[in-house]
């Protein structure tokens, strides 16, 4: 496949990014889409050129640093995947691939499409976590929770913070985000003693560190590579009501 | 607890409550505006009369204007930090898969404020006494605006985003409230639908027919 990457240059935070076009011949449709980028590096540092800059880590779909917005879509276009999953057989010959990096004013851009997350990190500080002593683990059947209740948990639990809500979003909110970590806690016994103070502080969090409100379009649900649901938005929203 | 108080979550509670209640007087002013399609005007400025000065309809009142003006502000001030929140948009656009309507809520809802100023200016501000005319029959008003083309082309056109406006709100209340359910949100859905066509539609109706057909 021959074709045509538009991709956000930008040196560092200070600096004035702009679109730079570089044509890709050959690319073969196994390729993933982050090996296309690792040739088009190769070849730019052969031509002592500034390789683009672009986070990545596990290529397992499991860490969630790889996030890019790839043709109008956070991760690419096909849904429940993140970018290291993405393989160029989704995409045409002769095709013009845009990419860009998140766009949010609480993830600045660091270089090219490498933005700074820890926005996610200030949030979770501020209350995603539950106050116990380590040591040994406890007996698992010591305290019993419906089976329903530890798969809902367990679905909110497999966010990977990767930020692809707060990128779909028109309003770049992080209440998908805010919202899984919330639920993965509040649906077990272990989470409830601190559920009041968890979402407190959680999304007094999350509003200063500039992020919009929710307009509930779907659009996170829709992008989201873990298919984090709406529900757990609602359910978020039911447990800031209940700690007032 | 000021910031409890004022959290974004908070804000978007204030607005779906005061958009929940607005959404139940829409009806009611449907039903009264049936009654201009009837030749004697009697009805209509009996029903005028009577929401204009029945104690607990005052009250009513008070509380639908306040309803208003939280929704419009709070509205505002959300979509003002939503903005602020991406300064720099996605050149590629977003092609993610979303509830269409939802998209451009502050611009049918401005559409929607748009209307309501004329139709304050129209009846509102003559029951009050700001505007010259006679509080005591807005049958004959109503059936006079409503023989101006360029009227009803305004009227329709913000009854259309009006739909628009309902459709998305409806729902979007509730998920904001926190319920959202297995089996009662596409039911919600589904009424969302049925009121943003069958309210505007209504008063289509009513328009359309004094328009061309009286």
């Amino acid at each position: 496949m021959n074709l045509t990457l538009k991709i956000w240059r930008q040196k560092n935070a200070e600096a004035k990014g702009s679109f730079e076009t570089y044509q890709m011949n050959n690319v073969s449709p196994e390729m993933a889409f982050l090996e296309m980028l690792d040739a088009l590096n190769k070849r730019l540092v052969e031509e002592d050129r500034e390789p683009v800059a672009f986070d990545h880590d596990c290529r397992e779909g499991i860490c969630g640093s790889c996030g890019m917005y790839i043709n109008g879509h956070p991760h690419g276009p096909i849904p429940a995947i993140t970018t290291c999953h993405l393989s160029m057989r989704y995409f045409k010959d002769g095709e013009t691939i845009w990419i860009e990096p998140w766009r949010a004013k609480p993830f600045p851009v660091i270089k090219d499409l490498i933005v700074d997350r820890s926005a996610f990190d200030k949030i979770q500080v501020a209350g995603g976590f539950i106050s116990v002593n380590t040591g040994s683990a406890p007996e698992a059947n010591a305290i019993r929770i419906p089976k329903k209740d530890s798969d809902s948990a367990f679905d909110a639990a497999v966010c990977i913070g990767c930020g692809a809500c707060v990128a779909a979003c028109k309003n770049a909110s992080a209440m998908l985000f805010v919202s899984a970590k919330i639920s993965q806690f509040a649906l077990q016994p272990q989470g409830r003693a601190e559920a009041r103070d968890r979402v407190r502080a959680m999304v007094t969090e999350m509003d200063k560190l500039g992020f919009g409100s929710c307009s509930n379009t779907g659009a996170c649900e829709a992008e989201c590579p873990k298919q984090i649901k709406l529900t757990n938005i609602a359910r978020l929203n039911r447990e800031f009501y209940k700690a007032f | 607890m000021s910031k409890i108080l004022f959290a974004s979550i908070s804000k978007k509670f204030v607005m779906a409550l005061a958009g929940l209640f607005l959404l139940t007087f829409l009806p009611v002013h449907l039903i009264i505006n049936f009654m201009l399609l009837r030749s004697d005007p009697v009805p209509f400025n009996s029903a005028a009369h009577f929401m204009a000065t029945f104690p607990l309809i005052k009250i009513f009142e008070v509380v639908l204007i306040a309803a208003i003006l939280i929704h419009i502000t709070y509205g505002i001030i959300l979509q003002v930090a939503n903005w602020l929140a991406r300064p720099t948009g996605y050149v590629s656009g977003n092609k993610s898969d979303t509830s269409f309507f939802s998209k451009f809520m502050i611009w049918t809802g401005a559409s929607v404020l748009t209307f309501l100023v004329l139709h304050f200016f129209n009846f509102y501000f003559v029951k009050l006494g700001f505007v010259q005319g006679d509080p005591e029959d807005f049958y004959t008003l109503a059936h006079k605006l409503f023989k101006i083309p360029a009227y009803n082309y305004i009227y329709l056109a913000c009854f259309i985003l009006l739909g628009f406006h309902l459709y998305h709100a409806f729902s979007s209340a509730f998920q904001t409230l926190g319920l959202n359910h297995r089996i009662w949100t596409p039911v919600v859905k589904k009424a969302a639908l049925i009121y943003a066509i069958a309210i505007p539609a209504g008063f289509a109706y009513i328009s359309v027919t004094l328009w061309l057909f009286r």
